[in-house]
Parts: C-alpha cells; structure tokens; sequence
C-alpha cells in the first residue's frame, strides 16, 4: 500500500554569514579581467560574463550544470579582495564590537559575572521567542564604559566612527585588515553575548575579503535593437570593482608610496559599499553614464517595488484577465458576464478520463475559436500541442485517457472576480461565469457596493483557478451569496441601489395597478399568479403594489420597523403613519409602509439580513434578484425623470428665500448687527473663546441657518411627487441638503471648518474693502446652483472645492498606510478549534473569540432568542 | 402538557448550558417572562444551544484579516477634517482619521489629550464643588489673575492684579508673591495690588527673560491641564479638562477613580494597568468611528485592542510594535526596513520557523490558515483487485 505523497514543505529558514573560505568553495570561478565580451561578441573566461555564471541566452547550456536558460539557476564566482574592505550594512555593529572589545587581547569589556547574567538573560529570552535587541544594547552600553580591560590590564581608546566606513582610534585610522585582526581574536563566548552566533556569524566575516560574484541570471545584460549590448547596473559595479582592484594589485607590487595605497583602497572600499548599499548617508551614489543613480543589492530589496514587497509578497499570474465592467440587471448577482474572446482565451485543464472523454473531444474537434473549445492538449509524458484549425479534427481523434485538456471557460464554471483597491475580503468574490456578447465584464448593479465599483470606466480582473479543490473552496467561501452579510458590520453589504430603490419606493406606494401591468412586473420574478385583488373599480379588478412586493417575500416572514422616510415624529403613528413609513410585515405579507433603503439597500437591508439569517443564503440570493428586477420593472411602470426643471422653486419661494438671508445680514442679531458689536465690544464671548473667534462662530452660525431655512423653504415646495426629493428621502441618492443648494442657497464655503480669510492682506480679495468681515467677502454663496453664482461667489465655491479634493488625496495615502499595517499586525490571528484566537507561533490572544465567540457576520442576540422562544412557546398554543 | 418550571430550575438549566453571560442573561430574562413548561424549555435550551453553536466563528477562521480589514476599510470613508467638537461644545478633540491613526500608533503624546473627571457622591452634584476643582487643576499663570505691563524705561515689570479674579480662583496676594519668588529667584515688591518685578540684572535682556519666564510660573493647578470645562450631565457636574494629568488628579480627594478617565490610552495604562488601557483603545476607536457614522462591530475592535495589548504594555501596530517584534524574519522584511531585518538576522543567526503568512506566501506554499491549516493526508484506498 501506498501512501499518497504529501506536498513537501519547506520547515524552515536559517540565516548566516558567508565565511571567505565558503565564497571561494560556492564560487565556480575565480574574476580576475573586468572585460565583458571579446571582440566577437563571445564572453571571456573569468570576465564577469563567464559561461560558467550561467546563462541567460536561449539555446546555450551552462558550463557548469548544462541546464539551458530557465533551468540553470545561475552560480556565482567570486573576486579576490587585494585589501579587505567593510561591508557597509554591518557598518554599525563593527562599530558596537570595536568600543565593546579589547583593543589588545579583544575580549568583551565585561567582568564575567556581568557576561554570564547577560548570557542568562539572552536565553531565556531566546527561548520564549522574544527579541533579545534590548539585553545586548545593555551588553554594549556598559562595556563601553570600561575603561581598562579586566583580563590583560591594557587601556582602552575611544573609538570614533565617522559614517559610512571610516574608524578612528584617537587621530589614527583604523585599516580594515587591522579590525579584521582583531575580530578574529574575539572568543566564540563573547560572540554570544553579542547576540551573534559564532557558529554562522564570525565577526571577522563581516569584513570582506572575498567579494561574491552574482550569477549572470541575476544581472542579465539586454541586447538592444542596435545589437549594442546593455549590461545590467551590478555588472557595471562589479567592473569597476574589478578595475580598482587590479589598479591595488599592480600599485602594491610596484611597491607604490602608503599614500597612494590608501587612496586606492579607500576607493576600493567605495565601490564596494556601493555595490551592497547605493544609498548610504555621507557618500556620493554612484551614478551611470546618463547620471541616473545605479540600482544595486539593497535597492533591489527594498521598498514598494523591490523584490520583497514586489516581487516574492505579490506575484504576477496567469489564468487571468481584465477589461472594463458595466452593468446587467438581468444577471443574478451570482454571477458575472464574460465576453466570448476572454472566454476563449482562458480554459481549465481537465483530465481525460472515461466518464469525460466524448464531451472533451467535442471541445477539440471545436478548436480554439468556436466558443465552447478548446486550445492546448498535454499528453501524459508532458509534450503540450496546440489545437489550431488545421488540426482539431485529427487531434480528438488521438486524444487518450490521462491525456489534459485545455477547455475554454463556459457558463457555470466558477471564477474569481476582484476590483482594486482590495481593501475587504468582498473585494474578491467566486462568480459564475456566464459567456455572453460583447467586449466588457458584466455585473449586476447590487454587488456594486461590495467591491465599490461604478461603471464610469471602472476595469475589473478574473481569476481562473486550475484546479477542483480550489474551485469548491471558492464556491463554498468566497461566493457572492456567502458574503452578502458583511462580517464587518454583520449586515448586507449587497443590496438594491439607486434606481431599486426609488423602484421600490415609487412601487410599495402605487395603489391602482391593473392585471396586466402586475403581471408584467412580476414577470422577471418568476411569479405567474396574483392575490385577491385590493379592490375593483367598475369591474376592472386593481392591485396595490404593496400586494405585488409581498409576493416575492417569503412565506412566514414577520418583521416590524421604521423605514427610511420615517419623519421621527415625537409620537409614532405606527401603522397609521402619515408618511407611510412603518412597516410591517406580517407572514410574508407587507401590510403597510413604504419599501425603501432601511428594507432594501445595501448597508442597511433589514429585509434582506432577516431573510438570510432565518431561510439562508440562497432564498436571500434569489429575494436580492426579485427585488431588483421587480423595482427595475416598477420604476418603468411609474416613469421616472429627473431635470433642470426639477428644482423650479414658484417666485413666491424665491422671495422667501431673499428675505431669509436679507433678515440674517440685516435684521437683528444678523451679521451686521453681531459685526457692529464685535467693533464696539459687546459681543457675549463664548466660554474660553476670544473675541474673534466669538464673532467667526457666531457668522457660521447664523449663516448655517440661512442654508437650512431656505433649504426648508425650498422642501416644501417641492413635494415628494418631485424625483429628486424621492430620491432623496427614499435614500436613493443625494441628500436634501444637495437639492437645498441647487434650488435654494449653496451656503458657506468652508476651508477648515472656517470662513475663507486667505488671500490678500486684511481682505479675501481686492474686491472688498479692508477688514470687511461681512458674509459676502469670506465666502458665503447665497445664490443656488440653478440660478448661478457672481464671480466672488464661484472663485470661493472653487477654493472650498480645492480642499475637498485635497483632502481626498491625502486620505487615500493615509488610509492605505493604515489598512497595511493594520493587516500585516494581525494577519497571524486565527480562531482554533478551542474557541481561542491565538497566532501561528501559539500565543493566546484572547482566549473567547469577541468575548462570546460569535461571528460578527452572523449575529446572535435577543433578536435570534427572541423567536427561538416564541416559536416554542407559540405552536403549543 | 408535562410539569411546571420554576424559575429557580430556569437559572440552573440556563447556567447548565454554559453561554457567555451576555447570552445567558437575555435568555432568562426571555424565559422568565414566558415561563414555559418543562417539555418546552428543553425544547428551547436544545435550540438556543444549538443556534449558538451555529452563530459561532468557525475555527480556522482568519479573525485577524477580517479584522484588519474591518478598520482599515471605512479608513477610507473617513473625513480628514482634524478638529471638532465632539460632546462638549467648547472642547478640541481630534478626530475622523488622524485619531484613528494616533490610537492605533499609540503615540506617546496624543495631540489632543482630554480627561473627563467625576466627581464622587454628592459632590458631583454641586456646582460650586466642581468649580472648586476646576480651579484647583487648571494651570493658572500671573496672565490669568493680572495683567503684566514692562515697563523698558525703569527696567522693571508691573503686575496690576485682579481682585475678583484672585478670589474666584481662591489665590492670596503671599501665595503668588511666594510662587514667583521662588520660581523666578528675585525680590518682589508689592503695593496694593502692584506687584513689582525687576530683573537680578538691570538690562533690557534680562528683563525681556524675565517676562517671558514670568508667563510661565505655574501658580495653582496643573501644568499639563490648560482648561477646564463643567457640562452638567444628568444631575452631577462633570469636569472635561484639555490636557491630561490623571496621576495627579486622582489623587485628589473626592474624585471618583471608577469613572474618571483619559483619552489618551497610554496613560490609562500607567495609570490603571493594561486592561483598563485595552478597554480604553476599544472605546476610543468606537467613538471615534461612531462619530463619523461608520458601523464597525465590536468584536473587531476588541481583536486589535488586544493584540496591542496581550504583552502587556501598549504596543503600536507598526514599525515600532507589533510589526517591528514579529518572530518571523522574512515578514518583517517583507514589511517596512527591509535590509536591515536580514543583515540582523544573518548577524545573530536568526531561524525562520515559516509559521506564519507573508513568510510562506514569500517561499511559494500554502499559508497555514483557514483551509490551509488542514493537517490530514488521506492514504491511498486499496484498490479492488480487478481481475
């Protein structure tokens, strides 16, 4: 019996220093000439193109493990340092161990009772898995203290480092060779006490003396269309370090003067630094021709770009596709509409076996460009071919057990769909594929809110998983019906927007509809039959649209709220509400109130969330559907429109208005009168206020209220038969205040919560006089949108504008600074099977999920108790 | 229909069923007021028991992501504008963002530290009583009871106090005399209310010193608390402060400890130990939130409260805490300061045990979370010989 391999893993990483003696035993050849290619194009022998690097050039084999190009990993060589230099990222630590050592006999400046509690404390640290930063800075601290070695008795000198390579003792510089000399006499028990592992980590190894050399794979050169080779930024370092060297090399044998020398390995040691480290403080970055700064080993790791961030965290992949969404109401919410060529081009590999073998040779004998295809076939020893329209016929017929094909993506595969930026779990959700028409990604309005997408030119991936497992583990957790309740606030994220809900709003409060009108609304949602109608009128039987929503409500459905519209009377009305804004649902039927965001919408849908928690995801999927179709169908019925004309106030208001803001600035306690008292001292202050700030608040004040007033004139005359007022109370979209400022008055302009006072000295601008501190000259707009601004008006509507836009700017950054660091901090925490949120190394956090161990998406409270009880209780009466 | 229950059997089946208290107490209070039959309170502790379990967070859950995202997502709903004024009308407070982003950085200096302190017992009921102490904790410099006048020609300072000022703020002419003195090391001269400071030095360097250090004598209250605000709530005065010295004021007499906090999380942790520094972040974050009328369950606040919180002093999620302390060397890099993560660990010979996300998602294998956290390998079935 076999057992079925595992997946290997990797257990885990160790890391070290690399010892000069182990560059030379991994290096495959030694670099001695800084010339790349001979005159015929082909690489030297221990050039630093050297064949046996590896290679990049397709065709040719590696000289040394004859992988071709993809397969050779690439080997290094390495290049023999004629003077040690300082590795520039160690630059500190040799810094620490030089002021913590000997200078004479390089034992660490500690008595050995000192050195053992340290240790002590180093393992028990260790061991519970904390860092251990903390003891060794202390180590170092008061070893440099020390002034007089306890074992050999000799004085210590202060050792200065001035960045980035440089040590004095005193005046006298200290010569890499020279600390490597004294490194190498640090005794491994020290090391310890360093926080060092002297097993992997010598002291003496941080001071190179051998420079590895980077396989080619790792700086391929790129030939360009001239046919001029462009070689990459580290070979450009590695020649010159090779070119300083061997300028060391000659200038010592010549028996050169100490002067020279020390200029040379100075340089040495420049070029050195600047091949690990481009950007270290207090040298000059090396530069390339065109005097772009080069992009060497550390600028290659870091930051957002940089091979951790971006290359090994965040991986390219395939399988996948983008294009420009836009919207089908038609589609259930489960679903997503795929254009045929992306369909074509993606596929799934499928195993040929017996139960499928036919349906697989139908997709080949259609080939790559009749929809349900196929592209690729793999045979079982791995040879892939292509299937083309010469020869798909010829290649279903060859087609054997085992074999792997390629089929294109059809309806009802499951694949994932993602708009950036992915700031939720919903911003990634499994959809159905559904191939239609067309070259754009199509999606049901309703899950628009989940991934925050609109169809102003908003572009949407796919992902195509490979294989079966993943594929149910993305329909059991990541489909859209599993994510409608958002676990961020346990309610629906998915839900009707805009026009379903003004859809809905207008529907619920239709209460004449004739047969055929009921019926054509109920169409989509697969209702065929009506109720009783609500009422006959000479013998035409009439339907209210109440009627018509209950039938897509399941059966026992009883609920009980306020709606959206609710005017917050002092005392409720119920279900005599004035507004018909109670609602109550009895057994699946809506006896009265108005359906609207608080029933339906996404965020809010108390409808929604009760029927997915009380008859699951799937009833709620297909009420989300009803819903949006029926309200799509209903908005039809009744018309709806929405235009300039919209916002006509009758002349009457307009004078209202006028007179408002003329009362305000004129009248008492307006502007002018509080302006007149701030000039004569008379002002009340507010408690812990001056007396311009008093005066500033007190504008914002009486100007706020103009807004308001006038916004409430303009309310009442604009009835709810206006689309912008039902869509506004019904919570479509906008707001009364946004239709207050384009029939009415736009009101102050604000930058930072104040009045507009830059500009010109004592004035906004020159306009105004001096010091006039009247609505006018700090950016009140008293006009509305329709009836349009003066030019003061509009340049401060612009400066108000300018700060909303900065403001979203600086947001986005912040925000997404925070949602990263949020993450990377508690992305180790999972919940266990004993109830327990601990993190991957096993550390407790909280030993009760939320204090109760309830999901958050799920919810459980009086409400679910509630009708645990009656339920009980009520079916034995 | 089976026996009766009474309400001593409804407490102990309740209690049997061991929910977390918040749970149990809705269900007795729900039993009590129905009072079943014994048929049907099994009936009803079976479903109640088997609903929880049903509500409950599935194991293997990634609670930390969600979590993450949970707070991090309205992040970007939120307004910038700094200042406003949240409960009481004449209090700076940070919030929308920026303080979002304070709380989580536990900075050590919060830019808008606020205390609100209660009074204990019939104190908190008088408004003269809090008054008194707003007086007695409010930094109080010579600008607040005089006005200070320099005088360049005679090379000397005059303070004109006020009378009514002094007396509101219960300061004595030799309380301010002894203050200054000893604060500013010279001799001062008093007639009436005058008050005449001239400089150790007669020139006009000393003195322009001498003036600005004279604004600076704390002569009552606290130096960190700049002012005080009584709002009355209910029937009790309560003191809002901005600025905050909670050590110090708690040791006044007649303040409540149970109820009088800060806003500023850190100190709450000095002060009254990591719990109460935890609940402290919670609330802070859930106001803050609720302000800017965003909807984040609790429960992820809590999950990041406590990761601050589980080592028992305020870490910061960052750099500088959490992140900056993971046992993993490749998530650190992968993070923030990349370079000298590795170099550090090749130093000291660091291990890399691959437990937790970004450090397998780097090395290209499953993560050990949710479904991935699955540690079954199936052997193989015997096949049915065929033959």
């Amino acid at each position: 019996m076999k057992q079925l391999s595992a997946p290997k893993r990797i257990a885990r990483i160790k890391f070290g220093l690399i010892s000069p003696l182990e560059y030379r035993n991994m290096s495959v050849t030694r670099i001695i000439t800084a010339d790349t290619y001979d005159e015929d194009g082909f690489p030297i022998d221990m050039g630093l193109m050297d064949p046996k690097l590896g290679v990049i050039d397709p065709g040719l084999r590696c000289k040394t493990c004859s992988g071709r190009a993809g397969e050779c990993p690439g080997h290094f060589g390495h290049i023999e340092l004629v003077a040690p230099c300082i590795h520039v990222g160690f630059a500190k630590q040799i810094r620490n161990i030089l002021r913590g050592t000997c200078r004479s006999c390089s034992r660490l400046l500690l008595e050995p009772v000192a050195k053992k509690e340290h240790l002590e404390q180093i393992g028990v640290l260790r061991g519970r898995g904390q860092p251990i930063d903390s003891v060794v800075e202390r180590v170092f601290a008061e070893a440099v203290k020390t002034d007089v070695c306890p074992y050999c008795g000799e004085h210590q000198i202060k050792v200065i480092y001035e960045k980035p390579t440089t040590y004095y003792e005193d005046e006298n510089k200290l010569l890499p060779s020279d600390i490597r000399d004294w490194f190498e006499h640090i005794p491994d028990e020290d090391l310890t006490i360093f926080g060092m592992d002297p097993a992997n980590a010598r002291p003496e190894w941080m001071i190179m003396t051998v420079l590895p050399v980077p396989p080619v794979t790792v700086r391929p050169s790129i030939t360009l269309q001239t046919g001029q080779r462009s070689e990459d930024d580290l070979t450009h370092k590695l020649v010159d370090i090779i070119r300083i060297n061997q300028r060391f090399q000659e200038n010592k044998e010549a028996g050169a003067p100490q002067l020279i020398i020390e200029d040379l390995w100075e340089l040495l040691q420049y070029h050195v630094t600047t091949f690990m480290d481009n950007s270290v403080s207090g040298i000059p970055p090396a530069r390339h021709r065109s005097g772009r700064p080069l992009k060497t080993l550390s600028q290659r790791l870091k930051g957002k770009e940089g091979r951790f961030r971006g290359s090994l965290s965040g991986k390219r992949v395939n399988f996948s596709g983008r294009t420009v969404i836009s919207p089908d109401p038609n589609l259930s919410i489960n679903e997503v509409g795929v254009p045929e060529r992306v369909a074509r081009e993606l596929t799934f590999t499928i195993k040929a076996v017996p139960r499928n073998i036919e349906e697989l040779k139908e997709y080949i004998r259609r080939g790559p460009v009749n929809h349900p295809g196929a592209n690729y076939i793999v045979r079982t020893d791995g040879h892939k071919m292509k299937v083309t329209e010469l020869n798909r016929e010829e290649l279903a017929e060859t087609i054997e057990y085992g074999w792997f094909v390629d089929r294109h993506l059809k309806d009802g595969d499951i694949v994932l769909f993602n708009r950036q930026p992915s700031l939720h779990k919903m911003s990634i959700m499994a959809h159905e594929v559904k191939v239609m028409p067309g070259k754009t990604f199509r999606l049901n309005p309703a899950v628009c809110p989940p991934y925050n997408a609109d169809f102003d030119g908003d572009e949407m991936n796919i992902h195509v998983q490979q294989t079966e497992e993943a594929k149910a583990e993305a329909k059991i957790l990541m489909r859209v019906q599993e994510n409608i309740l958002s676990p961020r606030f346990g309610g629906p994220i998915i839900g009707g927007i805009h026009d379903h809900i003004t859809g809905m709003f207008l529907l619920t409060r239709e209460k004449q509809i004739d047969k055929n009108s009921a019926l054509e609304i109920l169409r989509k949602a697969g209702v065929r039959d009506l109720p009783e109608p609500d009422h006959i009128v000479e013998g035409t039987p009439y339907w209210t649209g109440k009627q018509i929503f209950s039938r897509i409500l399941p059966g026992g459905l009883n609920l009980e709220y306020k709606a959206e519209i609710c005017q917050e009377c002092d005392t409720c009305m119920k279900e005599n509400c004035p507004t018909d804004a109670y609602v109550i649902i009895n057994s699946g039927e809506l006896l009265c109130g108005t359906i609207d965001e608080k029933s339906i919408g996404a965020f809010k849908g108390l409808i929604i969330s009760k029927i997915i928690k009380e008859y699951g995801a799937t009833d709620g999927t297909k009420f989300i559907d009803n819903v949006t179709n029926l309200a799509i169908r209903g908005i039809m019925y009744h018309g709806f429109s929405f235009g300039i004309d919209d916002e006509d106030i009758p002349d009457e208001a307009n004078k209202q208005i006028q007179e408002i803001s003329k009362e305000a600035i004129h009248g008492k306690d307006g502007i002018e009168d509080l302006i007149d008292q701030y000039e004569h001292r008379e002002l009340d202050l507010l408690p812990g206020r001056t007396l311009a700030e008093t005066l500033e608040l007190r504008i914002m004040q009486v100007l706020g209220k103009v807004r308001d007033m006038a916004g409430d004139r303009a309310g009442i005359h604009l009835g709810i038969d206006n689309s912008a007022v039902a869509m506004a109370v019904s919570g479509a979209r906008g707001s009364m205040l946004n239709l207050a400022q384009m029939a009415a008055c736009v009101g102050q302009q604000a930058v930072r919560g104040e009045r507009i006072h830059r500009g010109y000295s004592d004035r906004t601008l020159p306009h105004f006089k001096k010091g006039d501190l009247s609505a006018d000259a700090h950016g009140f707009v008293q006009a509305s949108y329709k009836s349009g601004l003066t030019p003061t008006e509009y340049f401060f509507h612009a400066i108000g504008g300018r700060e909303g836009l900065v403001d979203t700017a600086v947001r986005t950054s912040q925000s997404g600074y925070l949602q990263r660091r949020m993450v990377n901090a508690l992305q180790d925490l999972e919940a266990q099977r004993d109830g327990t949120v601990r993190d991957t190394r096993g550390i407790v956090v909280q030993t009760l999920f939320g204090e109760d161990g309830i999901d958050p998406s799920h919810g459980f409270g009086r409400d679910q108790i509630n009708r645990i009880v009656r339920d009980v209780v009520e079916v034995d009466k | 229909m089976s026996g009766s229950v009474t309400a001593e059997d409804i407490e102990k089946q309740v209690f049997a069923l061991a929910l977390p208290s918040k749970i149990s107490d809705i269900l007795r209070e729900e039993l009590l007021q129905v009072m079943p039959d014994a048929g049907q309170l099994d009936e009803i502790l079976a479903s109640v028991a088997d609903a929880y379990a049903d509500a409950c967070i599935e194991p293997c859950d990634p609670v930390g992501v969600v979590a993450a995202q949970s707070i991090g997502e309205p992040g970007t709903q939120m307004t910038m504008r700094t200042f406003h004024y949240a409960g009481v009308a004449e209090i700076n407070v940070t919030l929308g963002l920026p303080r979002l982003i304070e709380i989580l950085d536990a900075r050590k200096n919060p830019s808008t530290p606020v205390m609100t302190v209660y009074l204990q017992g019939v104190d908190g009921e008088s408004r003269r009583l809090a008054q008194n102490v707003a007086w007695l904790i409010q930094k109080t410099t010579i600008v607040d009871v005089g006005e200070v006048s320099t005088d360049r020609t005679n090379l000397r300072i005059l303070i004109d106090l006020d009378e009514g000022a002094m007396h509101e703020r219960k300061l004595t002419m030799p309380d301010i005399v002894e203050k200054l003195e000893g604060k500013l090391k010279i001799q001062i001269s008093e007639s009436g209310y005058t008050l005449t400071l001239e400089p150790s030095e007669p020139n006009l360097g000393s003195l322009v010193m001498l003036s600005r250090n004279l604004r600076k004598v704390v002569l009552k209250g606290f130096e960190e608390i700049t002012r005080v605000v009584i709002q009355k709530e209910g029937s009790e005065y309560v003191l809002y402060t901005e600025g905050t010295a909670l050590k110090k004021v708690l040791d006044i007499e007649g303040m409540d400890p149970a109820r009088t906090t800060s806003n500023h999380p850190g100190e709450m942790c000095e002060v009254f130990g990591i719990e109460a520094a935890r609940i402290s972040i919670i609330n802070e974050i859930m106001s803050t939130l609720r302000e800017q009328g965003l909807n984040v369950d609790s429960r992820h606040i809590m999950l990041a409260a406590d990761m601050m919180t589980c080592d028992g002093e305020v870490k910061q999620i960052g750099r500088h805490g959490l992140s900056g302390e993971k046992a993993s060397i490749l998530a650190r890099a992968a993070f923030e300061v990349t370079v000298n993560h590795l170099i550090d660990a090749g130093m000291r010979g660091d291990i890399d045990e691959l437990s937790g996300v970004t450090e397998n998602v780097i090395v290209g294998q499953p993560i050990r979370l949710g479904t991935g956290n699955i540690q079954l390998i199936s052997r193989q079935v015997p096949s049915v010989s065929q033959s």
